[in-house]
Formats: structure tokens, sequence, C-alpha cells
């Protein structure tokens, strides 16, 4: 389908059905259950885990492919951002030239520094691409205050022209984004099944539609002779040169191309919440996307999309877990063992997210160095009964020896 | 090895189904946010009501969060019945018999902002959507009150803004769902500049560094305005960004640069760290144009003054309460804090348990958790007994009228939690703006909205 082999549309098949059932997959517990905060069915953690999907899958484009580990990606998904911020405020409320307009944003400003970024490979080059993000982030914050509002954030006021649309809603409030006039990012449609409650959310659907358009995009590159040639100067770029392949312009296009992928995903969530702020561009959220693609599965379609989604539930869920909740877990305890098994897990919980989730990421990159795609595809031979040794050989990514 | 057989045909029909994929769960006529229940967002269900407390818990302004927190507590327990019950034994409004709010168990979830606008919405949103939260409060830097104030107006929800001091907050970005108690920077520019000109003489030019952000930027504004009003003149106003943490490259040019005053536009961790270095540069020993050089921050907390240690001292400020006021408000607030926790409760802490306060109260006397009952609840509101003296909160940008203090950080302290003193009490007459003054201008109420 869609000039894809079976294997892709399988593929393509899944992610669509999990995108679409997301609301059910991601609410598995009733409302009133003890265990319902582990419920990730709401909007703006459904569309996270869309919108950083994108992001991950573009960066895995580049990374997975080409093997140039970009250390600033994050400076082209806050350009998307501001960009997208820029057209709510001077045409109107609508999201698609918003989002239109921090793609081409996003891609000439790639363009420009990857032009200059990818003269070197290896390490200089994530020097270089870390080094244009802090300056693009140190830009955002100080020198270009006028248009990025520094430290406040960009955000939406009253007195923006929006050309297009209204200035005003009729009570002289802010207008929200839309899809169509009436079609708002907000809307949610509520589903009470039994003890369970369903959130379907207008943001979120558009933001999957986007994942599913640039998953697919993904595979066609992955497929495509461009991408075995990306593949190509990952494997042995020096060899290309010899060949008389000159290399530059196929790297440029990719990233370039992951640029976009960066900008769609910023355009998107300025989409579902109009407001742009400088730290989207700071390394720690270049570095997140790095985590994410590696976490899932560098090189592999699906990895970056369960990676994204793995570290938005930990930042999101995870820390919302205080002591009282950890309290409530070992009430079963007597009162003084219950204390000191809060105070040995606590750290691990709540602020201390980001602890449990390095040392998750150390235990995967160090047993499962294929990420969580590997993980399930030992699952997967484990339940397998004597796979033929060829077809063993085509579906594992893990090195030759 | 691909097969690129993507005809015009292939790619129409990819659309058409998922363009039906995505329209088919939203093609119902669907209610806003979580208003399915009752007629406006997160109606509370059963018998608990659950409040959202949203505060830094890192970053430049993690001290106040944490302090923010401990009132906040402390209010929750006063409203369920716990504890002592602080200020509501001497708050004028009698409305709360500390059986939480309209008979509802009061709990609450909390949120880190860590100081960032964007972090500070996603879990403002988060407690919205997930946790259900009726009401938002907390936030100590005006960038991220504005923008959670701008989300709360959207979903639906009251915003009870705690420590924000910009005159941005209930100014060009006021909303109708959003109220503050603490004071603004106008108001201390208003109270300081008599104090400073007649302790430090009419003839002297300032010199500021200001946090480069909405409140920075509004402090600075005022300040200057009261001061050349005083025939102060200025000489540079130099931003800094919120995230530094050595001001020495920004202190240098100062004494070159012939001013006699240094203005610190600077709150938390950020203000202790520049007067610190302007300390270790001798700024405070030196003698310019004939005159002392002088040193003056304009919002002073006393967890700055602790953080600063000795070099607070004799330093001039304003503040929006203190913990040795001695009404009966500040003393009941003072011993209950002080019982929980063992040490006084900063002006954060006070700003924080008395918004919670207000809000259970104007709960309760409308009769309903509707936002749009509440609006008209707090607005135009006088109440007394919170440690402010009488206060006001006006209908036209939902900001407290009250009196401000000028605070003066103590020479002699006596135990490490008396490290300011107040100078002088200014009335609010003195402070009083109106809606449309050149500071505030420009913003629009707009309608309470309930999400409904």
């Amino acid at each position: 389908m869609f000039g894809l082999d079976k294997k892709d549309t399988t593929l393509l098949l899944v992610v669509t059905l999990l995108a679409l059932l997301a609301p059910f997959i991601l609410n598995p517990f009733p409302e009133a259950s003890a265990l319902a905060q582990f419920n990730a069915g709401y909007p703006d953690l459904m569309q996270r885990f869309v919108i950083y999907g994108i992001f991950a899958v573009g960066f895995n484009l580049l990374f997975g492919l080409t093997g140039y580990l970009s250390f600033g990606h994050a400076a082209f998904l806050g350009v998307g951002s501001y960009s997208a911020v820029w057209i709510f405020k001077l045409l109107g409320m609508n999201v698609l030239p918003a989002i239109a307009f921090s793609i081409v944003i996003s891609g000439l400003f790639a363009l420009l520094i990857g032009y200059i970024s990818l003269r070197r490979s290896g390490i200089y080059f994530s020097i270089l691409t870390l080094a244009f993000a802090q300056m693009s982030f140190n830009m955002a914050y100080s020198v270009l205050t006028p248009i990025t509002n520094g430290e406040t954030g960009l955000q939406l006021t009253l007195s923006d022209p929006r050309i297009l649309g209204q200035q005003a809603t009729a009570d002289g409030s802010i207008p929200v984004t839309n899809l169509l006039p009436g079609l708002e990012m907000r809307q949610s449609v509520q589903l009470e099944l039994g003890g369970w409650l369903f959130t379907f959310n207008t943001g979120y659907y558009l933001a999957a539609f986007f994942l599913l358009l640039a998953f697919y995009i993904a595979i066609r590159i992955f497929r495509s002779p461009f991408g075995l040639m990306l593949r190509a100067v990952k494997s042995n770029q020096q060899r290309l040169n010899y060949t008389g392949i000159h290399t530059r312009p196929y790297t440029l296009a990719a990233f370039v191309i992951s640029g976009m992928y960066a900008g769609l995903a910023g355009g998107l969530l300025a989409s579902m919440d109009p407001l742009a702020g400088a730290e989207r561009m700071q390394w720690t959220a270049s570095g997140e996307v790095v985590i994410m693609t590696i976490l899932g599965g560098a090189g592999t379609l699906i990895g970056p999309i369960l990676g994204a989604g793995f570290i938005k539930y930990f930042e999101n869920i995870f820390s919302k877990i205080n002591e009282n909740i950890l309290h409530d877990w070992f009430s079963f305890l007597p009162q003084g063992l219950q204390d000191f098994v809060v105070t040995i897990v606590a750290p691990f919980f709540g602020e201390g997210w980001s602890l449990s989730m390095g040392l998750m990421f150390m235990a995967i990159v160090i047993f499962l160095p294929g990420g969580l795609v590997e993980g399930g595809q030992r699952i997967g031979q484990l339940f397998r009964r004597k796979p033929a040794a060829g077809d063993a050989a085509s579906s594992q990514t893990t090195p030759a020896e | 090895m691909s097969k690129s057989n993507l005809t015009r045909r292939g790619l129409l029909k990819t659309g058409a189904v998922a363009g039906a994929g995505l329209a088919l769960p939203t093609i119902f006529d669907g209610a806003t946010w979580a208003a399915s229940h009752s007629g406006f967002t997160n109606a509370p269900q059963g018998k608990t009501v659950t409040l959202g407390f949203n505060v830094p818990q890192s970053g430049p302004y993690a001290d106040e969060g944490a302090d923010e927190l401990r009132a906040y507590k402390l209010a929750v327990e006063h409203l369920n019945g716990q504890g002592d019950g602080g200020m509501l034994n001497t708050f004028s409004s009698k409305a709360l018999d500390g059986t939480g709010i309209l008979g509802k168990k009061v709990e609450f979830v909390t949120g880190d902002t860590q100081t960032k606008s964007d972090a500070a919405r996603a879990s403002a949103k988060s407690m919205i959507e997930k946790d259900g939260a009726i009401m938002i409060t907390g936030g100590s830097s005006s960038g991220v009150a504005v923008a959670v104030q701008g989300l709360c107006q959207e979903a639906g929800v009251i915003f009870m803004a705690g420590l924000t001091h910009s005159n941005d907050t209930t100014g060009k970005d006021k909303k109708a769902n959003g109220f503050r108690h603490f004071f603004d920077a106008y108001m201390s520019a208003a109270a300081l500049a008599p104090v400073l000109a007649n302790k430090y003489g009419k003839d002297r030019k300032f010199y500021m560094l200001t946090a480069d952000y909405t409140w920075g930027w509004t402090q600075a504004a005022s300040m200057k305005e009261f001061m050349e009003k005083e025939g102060w003149s200025m000489v540079a106003d130099v931003k800094t960004p919120l995230a530094s943490t050595d001001f020495s490259s920004y202190l240098a040019p100062v004494l070159s640069s012939g001013a006699d005053v240094l203005i610190l536009n600077h709150y938390g961790g950020n203000m202790v760290n520049s007067l610190t270095n302007a300390v270790q540069f001798g700024m405070r020993d030196k003698m310019v144009n004939g005159k002392q050089f002088e040193v003056v921050v304009p919002l002073i907390s006393e967890l700055m003054a602790k953080g600063a240690g000795a070099n607070i001292k004799g330093i001039l400020g304003s503040s929006n309460w203190n913990w040795k006021l001695q009404d009966e408000g500040t003393k009941a607030f003072v011993k209950s804090f002080g019982t929980k926790y063992g040490f006084p409760p900063s002006q954060a802490a006070q700003t924080c348990y008395v918004q919670t306060l207000l809000y259970a109260d104007a709960a309760q006397r409308a009769g309903s958790f509707n936002p749009c009952a509440i609006v008209p609840a707090l607005e135009g509101f006088k109440f007394d007994g919170l440690g402010n003296g009488p206060t006001l909160y006006r209908a036209d940008d939902h900001q407290c009228f009250k009196d401000v203090l000028v605070v003066q950080g103590n020479e002699t302290p006596e135990n490490e939690y008396d490290l300011l003193n107040v100078a002088e009490v200014t009335p609010v007459e003195k402070v009083m703006y109106k809606p449309d003054n050149k500071f505030f201008a420009g913003g629009n109420l707009g309608q309470c909205n309930s999400g409904a």
C-alpha cells in the first residue's frame, strides 16, 4: 500500500492504530481507582507524545541514517515555535499557515547551519551544532528580545494585528488557535464508559495526523536510493569519496529535512499552546531528543517514537509521584519501616524522576544497544519457535560479529 | 530497492483516509476541556475539591517556591479544620468554618514551574486536564504568572497569583479569571522614592541593573519615573539575564559611570548574587561625587536577606508583608507557621496563604465553585485581618490595594530570622493609581470564563 512493501505497511498500520486509539490505550485505569495517576490519556500529554515523536523521527533521519550526531536540534524546534507564534500574532489564529511557515523558516535556518557545520564530521560537527544552538538560545534570550520577548516568552496580546483573523473575540479576550473557524485546537469530546473517561482532543488528532504523515515520509526516505546513500555515508564516507561521490549534498539534504521535521514539531507545539520560550532551544532540549532516539533505537523506524513517548511519560507522570503518594503505597508497612522505605525510594520519584530516567537509560544502552526496539525483538524471538536461520539474521539490527 | 510508485492518486487516497480518521472522533459537537459535568471546567465531583499549587521547585526562585508550598499546605490544613486555624480566626469574613470549602474536603496537587513559562504552562495544564484542579495558584516569577494566568483564562479555572510583582500581571496582561494579592512594581516605587530622597538627598545619580523579563522591565520603568520626580537622574539601565549567577561584569562599569546609587532590580537568587558581588567590589564603602555610594533593592524578601547574609545590612527596599508586624492576623499566621515548620514565614508564604483563603472564602460566599460566581464574589471585596490591614480587591483590574512596607536590612539582628526592619508603612492612598495609569493601560479583563 502507498508504495510500501508488506512489512512497512504493517508498521504504518500499527502506528496509525496506536495514534488513533491513543486516548483508550493511554487511559487503562478507571478514573476513581488509585492507579489513575498512571493514566496518560489527557490532551496535553498526548499532544506531547506525538509532537516529540515527530521531532525524534526527524532527528533519526539525520542521526540514524547518516550517523551525524547533531547536538543542536532544539534550535530548529525553537525557531519553528517562534515562527508559528509570529504568524498567530500577525496573520490570524488558523494553525495551517503557522505550521507551514514554521517548517519553511526552520528549513532555511537548517540550510544555513548545515551548510557551515557539515564541513566537518564526527565530534567537530556535534560541537559546531551545539555551538550554533547555544548561540541561538542566548540570542533569543537577550539580543533578539524584540522578536522573542526574551525570558518572558513570546505570547499573544490583545494589540496584535492579526490582519486575516479577528483581533479579539466578542467578549474582549484573545482568540484561540483553530483549524477551521469553530474547530478549536483545545476542543475535546469526552466519552464515559463505566468508570473510564476517555478524552478526544482536536489538537491531538491534528498532531497525530502530522505524525503519520511524517512517519510515512520517513519510511519512504529510509527505503529510497537517497536513504541508501545516506546509509553509505554512515558506514564509510571515505570510500564514497574515493569512488568519486560528493557526499555533502546528501548530508545537507538530510540535515535540512531533519530541521524541517523539528520545525513542524515546533509549529505544532505553538499551535497547541501559543507561547514560545527560549528554553525550548536550550542544550538540554537538544540532548533530550538524542536520548529519545537512542533509547528507542537509532536507525530504526519506530524506535524514536517509542523513545519520545517513554521520556515524556516519565517526565510528566513519574515526576508527579510525591512523598504523600509513596506513603500511601507503603502504608501496609509498620510506621517506622514505612518511613524508612519512603526515604530510600523518594529520591527516585517526584523531582528525582531524571535520576531514575538516567539509570534506566544506562541500563538500556548497556544491555540493549539497539534500544527498546531491540528489546521488543528479543522478546519476540523468545516466543517464536526455531526461527529460520536466514530470517533471524535479516530481522536483527545487532552488528555482525 | 525501493518501490517509488508515489502517484497523485495514491497520495490523494492517503490524504482522504487519514482525513476521515482525523475527523471521525471530532465530528461530535463537543464541549471544551472537561466541562461535560456540571456547566464549568472541573466541577468537583464527590466529597473533595482539588486545588493546584504550581510553584518553582528548581531555578533561581526555588527558595521562594519551597516557602510558598509550605504556606499552601498550612492553608489546606486550616481550611480542613486541622491545626490552630491560623488567620481564619482573624479574617474579617466568617464564611469559612473549617469544614473544607462548601462542605468538600480540600485536596491539592503540586507542580514545578522551573521558573520557565513553558514548563509552568505544561505543569498547570496537566493539573487542569489530568488532576481536575479547580483553581491554580502560585508562581514566583511574573513571566510565569502572566503565562499561567492566560492559560487559566482559556481553560476556565481561577488563577490566584502568588508572588508576582510586575505591573503587567494586573496591567496590560490582566485577565478576568486572574487575581493578585501581592503588590506591584508601581507601588514599590511610589512608596520607596520619597524615603530614598529623604535619606540620600535630592541630587543623586543612579545606575540600574535589571532582570531581563517582564517584572524587571516594569520595575525599572517605575523606579525611573518616581526617582526622576524626586530630582534624581538615571545614568544607565542595564538588563541582565535571569539565569546569570555572576554579575561582576555588569558591576564593573558602575563605579566609573559617575553614578552614586546602584539600584538592583533583581529578585531571589539573582539579587543575592548581585548584591554580594557589589559588596565584594567594595561599593558600599566608596565615596562618589562627594557622597556615600548607596545600594538599593526595590523588592526585598526575608529569604533574599537570609541568602545575602551580612551584606543586606542597611539596604533599603520594599515588601508586601513582614513577619514582625504586630497586627492580630500576622501574629496568628506567624504562630501557626512557626509551630509547624520551626521558623517564621516569608512574604511569599503570606501572599500564597492569603490567596488560598480568599479563594476558599469567595467560593463559600458565592455558594459555588463556578469561576463566574467566584469572580463577582472577589471583585470589590473588602477584607481585613489577613496581615496587611484593610485591603480592597479592586474590580477594575483584580489587584489588591493595601499599605506598602518600606524595609531596611537590620544592622543588629538578634537572631537568624531578624533580618529586616520595617522602616516605614506607606499608607495605601499614597500608592493608589487609576486603572488606566500609563504603566497599566492597554489590557482588558474580558469576560470570566467557566469553560462551559
